[in-house]
């Protein structure tokens, strides 16, 4: 076996450029494999870093029924009130914290400054739920949502819109051409999984939203969180029913809200980049098996041009097994030479897209590991019929052939 | 002395789709330990066709090959490669050397196809490379060799697994006459001297003569076998 590994490495160093043309097709397909994978995993990292971020026990409550979002869309819902939320916070044993939420858009003014943006209304457990913290100031509180205080809290990007490097604490800012005192400044957020900047956003009273800003007594949402990630079906059930209960919805009726996890909202996104990996990896493997083909291409050349070689190799007693091993391991050996190559380029690929392409690249061992054996795989797979047409041949024809 | 080679009534057809060549027909005969045989004839004779199974290349068609007392006439693939292995060596017209691959190299390949190359192997190596004169190319390329460099090489591959029976399938038919010359005196003193069977397959009367037994193949058959008239031996030093 030794000496059948030693004959084909020879047989490789004695044909230099052929042999490394035949192994730039999987040193390609090999670093292709592990470069796409990288990247589909890089994202899938963005995606679950973002679902951390929202908080993997918060449940969203919107006020449509699923079976009438396909119709009637999620416009035109008036049947959650923040009495409901107070009522979930009371009577839900699951659920810890819960804020309303309604979406404005306004424009936000402070001296020659001006950005439009979204106001959110919410109540002073958002913060707790959304698990965001403030870089400076305080967060609303309920005195705030008692007496419908204007006060804000800007986002990041709002901040560094209207103020610069200025302070913004206890700074007024008009909204609406109302003047609202800013109470605090929000940290960053990032990006949300679908892409929004979540630190463009100003944060006010609920109550306020209500009745300064868009006159209205219903709320757009309410965001609940849940005591632990697992009680989220339990909570899900308990706000159901008591809500069913509280809008007198009859058995036989369908509900006008819906309950939303954002786990499995987001698991969906997460669903998404996988499909997306595979994608990308199973491109790249057609490139492999391009390769293989190559090496197919070239050990059947090989067998042909060394008709002779095989013809003598059997006259001095070869078997058949002798000669098929040797191409074989001739094949292995170019595939696997191939392979380590192809890894080491994969890897300085994908860190070179995640330092000058801006996107995290996560270098799974796993994959790497099953690029090398799949390009192994390869060479034994295209190998062998080049290598067993070499090892049936007939000696005396053989040695004839010129 | 002991039959080396007993052929009993062998056949050789092809099976050419609608016709059926004969290449042999009822051929038999029995070579001694020690002999040195010329085997002669035309072209289509069979001279070749009993060459490969004398070398255990080819089966015939019918009849029995003992080598060595045994019937390898119905031997399989492997088993006949087996035979080549650690009976039979041999010396083609056109050397079949394995190009960039040195003279020790080839030489040592009949012994790497055994299980393990040990230490008398590499001995048995450096023995047959002082006998035959060619150390000093050990580490040449067959393309960097004379021909008859080049089938000295050949020679030494097929007798460094001490086989049983060494043939030479026209061994001067691509060198110049003095070389050839040369290369049966080299053969003659293996057989004389190393006591090694060699069976000779040539057209050539000149390199017949050599032999000590000549045997004429005609549309495969035997149509004489006769000791060689002019048989000469002439010693060496080179192989002593």
């Amino acid at each position: 076996m030794s000496i059948l590994f030693k004959i084909a490495i020879r047989a490789i160093i004695r044909n230099k450029l052929r042999s490394s043309l035949t192994v730039l097709g999987i040193v390609i397909g090999v670093g292709a494999v592990i470069v796409m994978v990288s990247i589909g995993q890089g994202a899938k990292v963005i995606v679950e870093k973002q679902i951390e971020s929202l908080g993997t026990n918060v449940l969203l409550i919107f006020p449509v029924s699923t079976l009438h979002t396909a119709t009637r869309g999620v416009e035109g819902g008036v049947t959650l009130t923040a009495e409901d939320a107070l009522a979930i916070k009371q009577e839900c044993d699951a659920v810890t914290y819960v804020s309303p939420g309604i979406r404005a858009t306004s424009q936000a003014i402070y001296g020659n400054m001006n950005w439009t943006t979204s106001v959110l209304g919410v109540g002073p457990d958002y913060q707790t739920i959304r698990n965001w913290p403030l870089s400076s100031g305080q967060f609303i509180s309920p005195q705030d949502v008692n007496a419908m205080a204007k006060v804000c809290v800007l986002g990041q990007t709002v901040s560094a819109n209207l103020f610069g490097a200025l302070h913004p604490v206890d700074k007024i800012v008009r909204i609406n051409n109302m003047p609202f005192k800013v109470t605090g400044v929000l940290s960053v957020k990032g990006e949300s999984a679908t892409g929004r900047d979540q630190d463009d956003t100003i944060l006010v009273p609920y109550t306020t939203v209500q009745r300064k800003i868009m006159g209205i007594t219903h709320v757009d949402m309410i965001l609940a969180s849940t005591v632990t990630s697992e009680a989220r079906f339990e909570a899900i059930d308990q706000i159901t029913a008591l809500l069913r209960q509280r809008h007198r919805i009859r058995p036989n009726e369908e509900n006008d809200f819906t309950v939303i996890s954002q786990v499995e909202f987001a698991s969906k996104i997460v669903e998404t980049s996988r499909t997306m990996t595979i994608l990308l990896g199973s491109i790249a493997s057609v490139s492999l098996i391009v390769g293989g083909i190559g090496i197919m291409n070239i050990m059947l050349v090989s067998t042909t041009e060394r008709t002779r070689e095989i013809g003598i190799r059997m006259a001095v007693g070869a078997k058949e097994k002798d000669i098929l091993l040797q191409f074989l391991i001739e094949a292995t050996v170019l595939s696997s030479i191939g392979g380590m190559i192809g890894v080491v380029l994969g890897v300085v690929l994908s860190k070179f897209v995640s330092y000058f392409g801006g996107w995290p690249s996560l270098l799974s061992p796993l994959s790497i590991a099953v690029a090398f054996l799949f390009s192994n795989m390869v060479g034994i797979f295209f190998g062998y019929y080049p290598a067993r047409k070499a090892s049936r041949l007939n000696p005396i024809e053989a040695l004839r052939h010129e | 002395m002991q039959d080396i080679i007993l052929l009993d009534n062998i056949y050789k057809i092809y099976d050419m789709g609608e016709v059926q060549v004969m290449a042999l027909k009822g051929v038999s005969l029995t070579i001694q330990q020690g002999e040195f045989v010329a085997i002669m004839g035309a072209s289509g004779s069979g001279k070749s066709t009993l060459m490969n199974i004398l070398g255990c290349l080819d089966r015939p068609s019918r009849g029995n090959y003992y080598l060595e007392g045994i019937d390898v006439s119905r031997f399989s693939k492997n088993e006949l490669a087996e035979v080549r292995n650690k009976k039979i060596g041999f010396v083609f017209q056109n050397f079949n050397l394995l190009s960039r691959t040195t003279v020790w190299e080839n030489i040592e390949l009949p012994l790497i196809y055994r299980k393990r190359m040990t230490k008398t192997d590499t001995d048995r190596v450096h023995q047959i490379l002082n006998a035959l004169g060619i150390e000093t190319f050990k580490k040449h390329y067959p393309n960097q060799l004379s021909g008859g460099q080049q089938q000295r090489v050949a020679i030494a591959r097929a007798i460094v697994n001490n086989p049983a029976l060494l043939l030479a399938d026209e061994p001067t038919g691509n060198l110049d006459t003095v070389t050839s010359m040369d290369v049966m005196n080299i053969l003659q003193n293996l057989n004389q001297q190393w006591n090694i069977t060699i069976i000779l397959v040539t057209h050539e009367n000149d390199i017949a003569r050599f032999a000590r037994r000549i045997i004429v193949l005609k549309d495969g058959e035997v149509i004489s076998d006769t000791p060689s008239e002019s048989y000469h031996f002439t010693p060496t030093s080179k192989t002593s």
